[in-house]
């Protein structure tokens, strides 16, 4: 299967759409220019690099549904808990608006979409965010289907992997937002207390209270690229403190350095790898 | 500015008050008897200044906790405990000021307290960084909590911080992993925790030492997600609604009491914890008192299982269950 996605015939569809999932596969979002280099992309040629620019390697962001389809094997995702709703807890203003449109928009109910999948031949309990929808940010929904997640992989002992991308703790929903943290974190918590896997990949960006959560709870972390990851943003940084922001700080490559995550993945090579380190992790747990 | 005016009552109770002393000065003087209008005048004032206390808004509690006369960590630690030996550092960077930790007794039991600290002065908060924790703040509080368990130490944590500091240093060292390392520690710690919020809860710099089997919080102190100065300034793209935002953002005790998000609203001396000390140290020893006796009396395995039930059932949403 994974040769299949490498398939360099550029005419044949080198994927069949999952058609339980409505996660569609075509690249969407706005594509072209590569905001690092300058180079303008066509379409077709980021569907095959993944949406990495072929010259000078930027990952562009990637959908929920698109980063379901490139790193899960063909017809494997399983969608879990879809039912739940974002309400308006604390009758914010425009909250309501925001959410529909941001629904609208992407086709997503949430921010956070949640299932069982296989990676590369690997079966996992599966978490992918999209920033398209309020900056990817944590709410109640979001918070409860993370822990559920863990919960799902908990009951039937399977690892866990989550893609993170998010703007933080959802305002609109006040200090219930800021709970699921808290929430996160213990159900990480119990889930690294039943000896099972947790890998975290940080995508751009990663900040706020997810970064401050269970993102960085994994016992792997992995990022991709060029992702910023951070807990405070380089803007709030220059406005609160006046600080000047050092070159390339809160990038991925300079956490690897200074001993923040454990290793940085290309996005092509990422299904591959994180089946590795799955594989890796397949014990007899009565060995010792 | 709605900053300065917010508590503009106050100026105004000081000031009728003191044309009502002149009142009475001229009366004994020119031996007029008023005595039965400025009576009335007293009443009408001492009333006036009761319904504004009474009655603040979200914004006018956030001024309150902010407020530098308010008593902080240490103050308690001295007025609530005996024989407090700090613990200073991370053991791995350095010792952070801006979070306080170390042992003592409280009523005789031997007690790990740890919490924001802030200063008074502008020389206080320098050093105090304005009780703004970098990492290496969190991870004192993971040792000495740690420590705790090992000691069978119940763990109380005073809350007061705008947030954890947003400087590149602490970004540079991990803030977010600090934190998140808290957050899971806490909520699997095998002794008691009562985390008291007495000011600001800012954040994720706030909630880090907010897992706790009790949360209280006195009823002038504020717990938000984000500043309502933050607030309106994303949203708003404006600061000038951060009053509006206060209120929508639910951060007031009350709020959050009916949210059952704490569970026990202490409540402070009509004019703010700091207008007397001794009224706000005992109202809080009373009530620490009463949590902590029922949290010593259960098993861990209670404790432990309240306290992730308690953190895995916050939230609002609905749910269709039609899908799967």
């Amino acid at each position: 299967m994974l040769k299949d996605l490498f398939n360099p015939n550029p005419r044949k569809k080198y994927i069949t759409l999952p058609a339980h999932t409505e996660y569609s596969s075509a690249v969407q979002g706005s594509v072209g220019a590569c905001p690092k280099c300058g180079k303008l992309n066509r379409e077709e040629d980021l569907e095959t690099s993944f949406k990495v620019c072929p010259e000078c390697g930027y990952h562009y962001p990637l959908t929920a549904g698109e980063r379901i389809w490139i790193m899960t094997d063909e017809n494997s995702f399983r969608e879990i808990n879809k039912g739940l709703q974002t309400t308006d807890p604390l009758a914010f203003p425009d909250y309501a608006e925001r959410v529909s449109k941001a629904k609208e928009d992407t086709g997503l109910e949430e921010a956070v979409i949640t299932g069982t999948a296989a990676v590369n031949g690997e079966d996992v309990v599966l978490g992918v965010m999209d920033t398209r929808f309020l900056m990817g940010s944590m709410g109640s929904v979001a918070g409860e289907k993370i822990a559920r997640a863990f919960e799902r992989a908990c009951a039937e002992r399977m690892p866990l992997v989550f893609f993170t991308a998010s703007g933080g703790a959802r305002m609109q929903e006040g200090m219930l937002s800021l709970m699921q943290m808290a929430k996160t974190s213990a159900a990480a918590a119990r889930f690294h207390e039943e000896g099972l896997l947790y890998i975290s990949v940080l995508t751009h960006p990663t900040t706020g209270g997810v970064t401050a959560s269970f993102a960085t709870l994994a016992d792997m972390i992995i990022a991709e690229p060029g992702a910023m990851v951070c807990f405070t943003g380089p803007r709030v940084i220059e406005q609160t403190i006046h600080q000047k922001i050092p070159q390339g700080f809160q990038q991925a490559e300079l956490l690897l350095e200074r001993g923040m995550i454990d290793e940085i993945v290309p996005r092509r090579e990422m299904k591959e790898f994180l089946g590795k380190v799955i594989a890796l992790h397949k014990v007899d747990s009565n060995a010792f | 500015m709605p900053f300065k005016d917010s508590m503009k009552f106050e100026r105004d109770y000081q000031e009728l008050q003191k044309k009502l002393s002149e009142l009475k000065d001229i009366t004994l003087k020119k031996k007029i008897d008023f005595s039965q209008e400025i009576a009335t005048l007293e009443a009408k004032l001492e009333s006036f200044k009761e319904e504004k206390y009474k009655t603040l808004t979200a914004w006018q509690k956030v001024q309150m906790a902010r407020r530098p006369e308010r008593p902080t960590t240490m103050d308690y630690i001295e007025a609530i405990f005996d024989g407090f030996i700090e613990l200073h550092g991370d053991r791995c960077f350095r010792d952070d000021p801006a979070i306080v930790g170390g042992i003592a007794r409280y009523n005789g039991v031997p007690v790990t307290v740890i919490g924001h600290q802030k200063g008074r002065d502008t020389n206080q908060n320098l050093k105090r960084n304005f009780g703004m924790p970098h990492p290496e703040g969190y991870r004192k509080a993971c040792r000495l909590v740690k420590q705790a368990e090992k000691f069978k130490r119940p763990v109380i944590c005073f809350i007061d911080t705008q947030g954890a500091y947003p400087g590149v240093e602490a970004e540079e060292r991990g803030q977010g992993w600090a934190i998140a390392a808290t957050l899971m520690q806490m909520s699997l710690l095998k002794t008691p925790i009562i985390s008291l919020i007495i000011g600001e809860g800012g954040s994720g710099g706030a909630l880090a030492l907010g897992i706790a089997d009790r949360v209280l919080m006195l009823s002038n102190a504020i717990y938000s997600v984000i500043s309502p100065e933050g607030c309106s300034s994303i949203l708003c793209k404006d600061t000038g609604r951060s009053d509006e935002m206060a209120d929508h953002l639910k951060l007031t005790a009350q709020d959050l009491y009916s949210m059952a998000l704490i569970d026990e609203i202490i409540p402070e001396p009509l004019e703010g914890a700091h207008t007397n000390l001794n009224k706000t140290y005992k109202i809080v020893k009373e009530k620490l008192q009463t949590h902590f006796d029922d949290l010593v009396s259960r098993s861990i395995v209670e404790l432990l299982e309240k306290r992730y039930e308690r953190l895995r059932t916050i939230g609002i949403y609905g749910e269709d269950e039609s899908f799967e």
